[in-house]
Parts: C-alpha cells; structure tokens; sequence
C-alpha cells in the first residue's frame, strides 16, 4: 500500500501501449472490418442482382423456346403441304404419262388393225381374182370383165 | 495455487510466509518504510508490466499485422471480437469521432493489459517465487530477500498509476473540448448552476468548485482502488489457500484434511477468480470510457 515510483513508470508504460496499440493495432485490424462488410454488403448486393439476372434470363429463355417450337410448326406445315403438292403432282404426271401410253397403244393397235385390214383385204382380192382368174380363164375375159371385178374390189374394201 | 511445502519447514510462520509474499523487490531488501517514497521502485511490478504490456502487445501486433478482409481465421477472430466489443463501448460512451481515435485503442489495451496482468494471479503463488529465490541465491544473495510479486494490478502504484493516466485524459479533454474558459466556468458552475446574485453566485461558486474536485477525486481513487482492491484480496486468498497444504506433515488425519481443503478451495477460488479477473478489466476498461466521455459532455 506504499507509493513509489512505480507508479511514475506505470503511466509511462501506459501511454507507450497506449500510443502502440493506436498505431499498430487498431487500424489494421478496423480496416479488415470495415473491408470485410463492405465485401459482404458488395456480395449481398451481387447475389441480388445475379437473382435477378437469372430471372430474366429464364424468361427470355422461355419466350425463345416458345418462338422455336412455333417456327418449328410453321416449317413442318409448309413442308407437310409440298410435300403433299409432290405426290399431287406426282400422281397427275403418272396419270397423263399412263394415259399417253394408252393413247400411243390404242393409236399403234389401230394402225396395225387397219394395215393388217389393208393387207388382208388386198390378199383376199389378189386371191379372189386368182380365184375368179383360175374359174374364169376358161370363160371370162379380164379384159371385157374388168368393169365387173373393179366393183367387186370395191364392195370388199 | 499449489503450495510448495517447504516455506514452512524452513521454521518460517505463516505470518512470515505471507508477509514475505507481500512484499515487493525494491532494491532495500525489505519493505518500503515510508507511505509514499519516490526514491524507490518496485522492480517485480514494473518487469511484469512491461513483460506482460510487450506481450500482449506482440499478440495485438501478430493479428493486426496478418488481418485480412478474408475469411478470419480463430486468432483473428478473437481479436476482432475483442476489438468490436471495445469499439462498440467506445462509440457508444464517448461521441467525438475524432476523440475515439486514441481514445478507443486506449480501451482496448486496458482491457487486454489489466486482463492479463490480472491473470498472472492464476500461475500458482509460490511458483515465480520460488524460481526467483533460486536464481537470487544463486547470483550469492541472501534468499531471504529474494521478493517477488508477480501480480501488477495488486500493487497500487500500478493501477493508481493507470487511473491518474485516465483523469489526466479527463483534464485534457476537458479543456480540448471546451477550452480553459469554457470549462473553469463549469467548474464552478456545476453542479449546482449560478445565481444572478453576487454572493450567491460566489457561495454556489466555491460549492460547485469544492464538488467538483471532490468527484475528480472521488472518481479516481475509487478506479485505481477498486481493482488494486480485488486482485490483493484474490492474490492473499490464494496464499492462505495455499498456506493449508503448506502445512502437511505426514499422512495423518489433520494434514489430509487441510490438503483436501486446499485442493477443493483452491479449485474453486480459481474458477471464481476467472470471472473476477475479467470483470474487473472490462470495469477497469468501461469507466476509463466512462469518465473520458464525461470530459466530454458538459453538465
């Protein structure tokens, strides 16, 4: 309980640690806190700002996906009815191509009917001729008959 | 808290044991005679407060030196909390932004200074002691004079010497922020007010003066005492706790008993001294605060 000068040197000791810890210690170390919650505030801030970003890209990813199925659609319809116009077309071509080859079928059969008729029907005077020639070269003279045989090619043909 | 056996086989009472324990190392091989002797001073009280001041400042240092606006890591983050719950107190006792630069890093090494002073209490009370009257005896001095107080905050010298700091702040402050005139008019203004009256207002003048320095005193005495008061009282339990397994001699009923009684005792005062130990820093911290945001605010 005396008094001496310890008590002196503890207030120098005092206002050394004291000036020391003003110094060295305490700024740093409220720097690092204030650093620290204005890094927190910027966080905070940059989540918000990341959720809301986020939001709008969804939508805008869902206005894109609904645009793409739409113009998907619109493709496959227009693809569907040319398609569909092909075989159309298609279909006629085959029919006037079939019709045609009916056509130049019937015209070449009638062409030949008509030729094999011709032909048959010359034969069949030559040979009525040779007929009558053979029957009348006793008895008819080709020449006093001719009027006669002349009509009769006629009426065959 | 353990006791060495020894200091009473050595035929030396408990009176002795615990008078020698009191005493600090002044350089006159024994007690100062005088009240007041500032031709002495006590070298254990001030080695251990520089030690401890260069100690915890080192430890101050080492995390204010690796703080980063990161992820903290323990260390740090101890000192952070540390350092937020003074910055805290500080903000909200004293006003002045610009007073709080020096004044809030005084709280904080009062706080870690006056906290690990006082934690010196908890090393056992014989053993720095003892170790000192080993290394005194053997530089070929009598061990008989080998004093050692380990304990800072229980030497007056010590905490008066902090708390004149703190009313030395006061006065500083109190003239910084309301200037000589100012502050003469509220000593003698305050408080009780003035009168209109001469006579009054002389009466009022020398009550208001008498009441004022009576608080300065009032204030500063009880800061210094109130924590010198706590950890002598707390040092001296642990000797006389320790002075009942002192007394050991032999395996018999009496010595068994004291030795159980030290132990429990022992024990429990330790932890209760925990809580004291910290207390008393964080008042010691909080009405530093106090009292220089008061300088601060007129009345």
């Amino acid at each position: 309980m005396n008094l001496n000068a310890t008590f002196i040197a503890q207030i120098v000791v005092f206002l050394v640690f004291a000036w020391f810890t003003m110094k060295f210690v305490w700024p740093p170390i409220t720097k690092a806190l204030d650093e620290r919650a204005s890094k927190i505030a910027d966080g905070l801030a940059a989540a918000d700002k990341a959720k809301t970003n986020l939001a709008l890209t969804e939508k805008r990813v869902s206005d894109e996906l609904k645009k793409a199925r739409e113009s998907a659609a619109t493709v496959r319809g227009g693809a569907e009815q040319q398609a569909a116009a092909i075989v159309e077309e298609a279909r006629a071509e085959a029919t006037r191509i079939v019709a045609a080859a009916r056509e130049a079928a019937q015209t070449e059969a009638a062409v030949a009917a008509q030729r094999a008729r011709e032909e048959l029907r010359s034969q069949v005077a030559v040979l009525a001729v040779a007929g009558a020639e053979r029957i009348l070269r006793r008895e008819i003279n080709a020449e006093v008959h001719a009027d006669l045989l002349t009509n009769l090619k006629q009426e065959l043909s | 808290m353990a006791a060495e056996q020894d200091v009473t086989q050595h035929s030396v009472s408990a009176g002795e044991y615990i008078a020698h324990h009191l005493t600090f190392l002044n350089g006159t091989g024994g007690a100062q005679k005088d009240l007041i002797d500032f031709g002495l001073i006590n070298y254990d009280t001030v080695f251990w407060a520089v030690f401890i001041a260069l100690s915890g400042g080192f430890l101050l240092w080492f995390a204010a030196r690796r703080a980063t606006a990161g992820v903290p890591g323990r260390f740090q983050a101890a000192v952070e909390i540390l350092v937020e719950m003074v910055a805290d107190q500080a903000k909200d006792l004293i006003h002045s932004t610009e007073s709080r630069k020096f004044v809030a890093p005084l709280a904080l090494t009062v706080f870690i200074w006056v906290f690990l002073m006082n934690a010196m209490d908890f090393l056992p009370v014989n053993l720095i002691p003892n170790a000192w009257t080993a290394i005194y005896a053997g530089l070929g001095h009598d061990p008989h004079h080998a004093y050692m107080r380990v304990v800072p905050t229980a030497d007056i010298n010590a905490t008066m010497g902090m708390a004149v700091t703190v009313l030395l702040l006061c006065l500083y402050y109190n003239i910084k922020i309301k200037g000589v005139g100012g502050w003469a008019h509220e000593l003698v203004s305050a408080p009780f007010g003035s009168s209109k009256n001469p006579l009054f207002a002389l009466i009022l003048g020398v009550i208001n003066l008498a009441m004022q320095l009576i608080e300065f005193c009032a204030k500063t005495v009880s800061h210094g005492m109130r924590l010198f008061g706590n950890m002598f009282a707390g040092e001296l339990i642990f000797m006389l706790i320790a002075l009942m397994g002192a007394t050991w001699t032999g395996l018999n009923a009496p010595s068994v008993f004291l030795m159980l009684g030290h132990i429990v005792a022992g024990f429990a005062w330790a932890v209760f001294h925990i809580l004291v130990v910290t207390l008393q820093a964080f008042i010691f911290m909080m009405l530093t605060l106090v009292y220089i945001g008061q300088a601060h605010e007129g009345h």
